[in-house]
């Protein structure tokens, strides 16, 4: 079987001057939850979004399981933006027909017993739910599908450090074993231990692809620190 | 309860010594079942793989026994426990001398100290 996912020197640029992704070159295998990480501006999201098709490289190849980006590849890449992309005037059950229509691998029964777990009634529409509920009505819809490869867009920004920690483990709980799981942030200190291993970007390019207890042994400092480290301004 | 993890020490190597600490300290008594890893990665907050990392070290310890019906076990060897339980005290009393010694403290002065306290705790 090959790789999960093989990037080969890719770059995108928004305009002539700047390079948002600047010849990436990286290989990932299956079963791991990867942290993306870097300050802001350093070009995470444009990688996501070539991840998921919705950004076109200038240069260079993606491939998932094997294959160019594209309808198959999608169908296996679960996707969370960084920011809210349902429709907020439609009761949740009504999101839930969406996701069973567009994506075959999507479990409606998971999606529910999440939802009842966290006491959202299916019937709410979604605008009338708190933010941190909205969040994690997303995340919930995102994890309930069974791909191969979940990309979650700073996942955990904005939402109280009790809703963290269930992302957390909603993650932790529903990824599959052959899966992984990559998640952008710069909240480094409140995932780190969930993570396996750690990419460190910036200013487009590729800084660091290690394991989060390789940098604990060879540093003997946290992730966290051994980031504030390299990126000192 | 997410478990308090230290940020100068690789993950795994912290959760050993967790697992160890609740095998020593009985909450999984000799013979006992253990968490699958996925429940214990859950319980902890950490990673699923860190946590297998952490069982495979144990296992290879002996510490640990893989049942090929019923899960992992607390091996059932008393002494390899009582071993453990050794090693980690041995451990914290270095740590104690190590720090005494930065403070200035010699032998009969950290011994004297050491004994008003646990008098005192008795009270």
């Amino acid at each position: 079987m090959s790789e999960l996912v093989e990037i080969a020197g890719l770059s995108k640029s928004y305009d002539a001057r700047n390079l948002a992704v600047n010849n990436i070159s990286l290989t990932l295998p299956r079963g791991k939850i990867v942290g993306l990480l870097g300050p802001n501006g350093s070009g995470k999201t444009t990688l996501i979004k070539m991840l998921n098709g919705l950004l076109k490289p200038d240069s260079g190849t993606i491939r998932i399981n094997g294959k160019a980006v594209g309808a198959e590849t999608k169908a296996k890449v679960a996707y969370l933006p960084d920011r809210p992309c349902l429709p907020g005037g439609q009761k949740i059950s009504r999101i839930l027909d969406y996701f069973c229509d567009f994506y075959a691998d999507f479990s409606r029964e998971k999606a529910m017993e999440l939802l009842h777990n966290l006491n959202i009634d299916p019937d709410a529409r979604l605008k009338t739910l708190s933010k941190g509920n909205r969040e994690k009505v997303q995340l919930i819809l995102v994890m309930s599908r069974r791909a191969d490869l979940y990309v979650l867009d700073e996942p955990i920004a904005g939402v109280d450090p009790a809703a963290r920690d269930y992302i957390l483990r909603t993650i932790i709980n529903n990824y599959n074993p052959e899966a992984t799981v990559i998640i952008s942030t710069h909240l480094i200190g409140d995932i780190e231990q969930v993570l396996d291993e750690v990419i460190f970007m910036r200013y487009g390019h590729l800084v660091l692809y290690t394991s989060v207890d390789h940098v604990r042994e060879e540093h003997g400092k946290s992730v966290d620190a051994y980031f504030r480290e390299v990126f000192a301004c | 309860m997410a478990w308090n993890l230290d940020n100068d020490r690789p993950i795994y190597a912290q959760l050993v010594d967790r697992i160890k600490m609740q095998i020593v300290s009985g909450q999984y008594p000799p013979g006992g079942r253990l968490p699958s890893v996925r429940e214990l990665a859950a319980v902890a907050a950490v990673n699923p793989n860190t946590m297998q990392k952490a069982f495979a070290e144990l296992e290879r310890g002996g510490l640990i026994v893989t049942q090929r019906t019923n899960g992992r076990t607390v091996t059932l060897d008393e002494e390899m426990i009582r071993s453990v339980r050794e090693s980690l005290a041995e451990a914290h009393v270095d740590r104690f001398l190590r720090e005494m010694k930065e403070l200035g403290f010699g032998k009969a002065e950290a011994e004297a100290l050491l004994k008003r306290r646990y008098e005192e705790e008795k009270e």
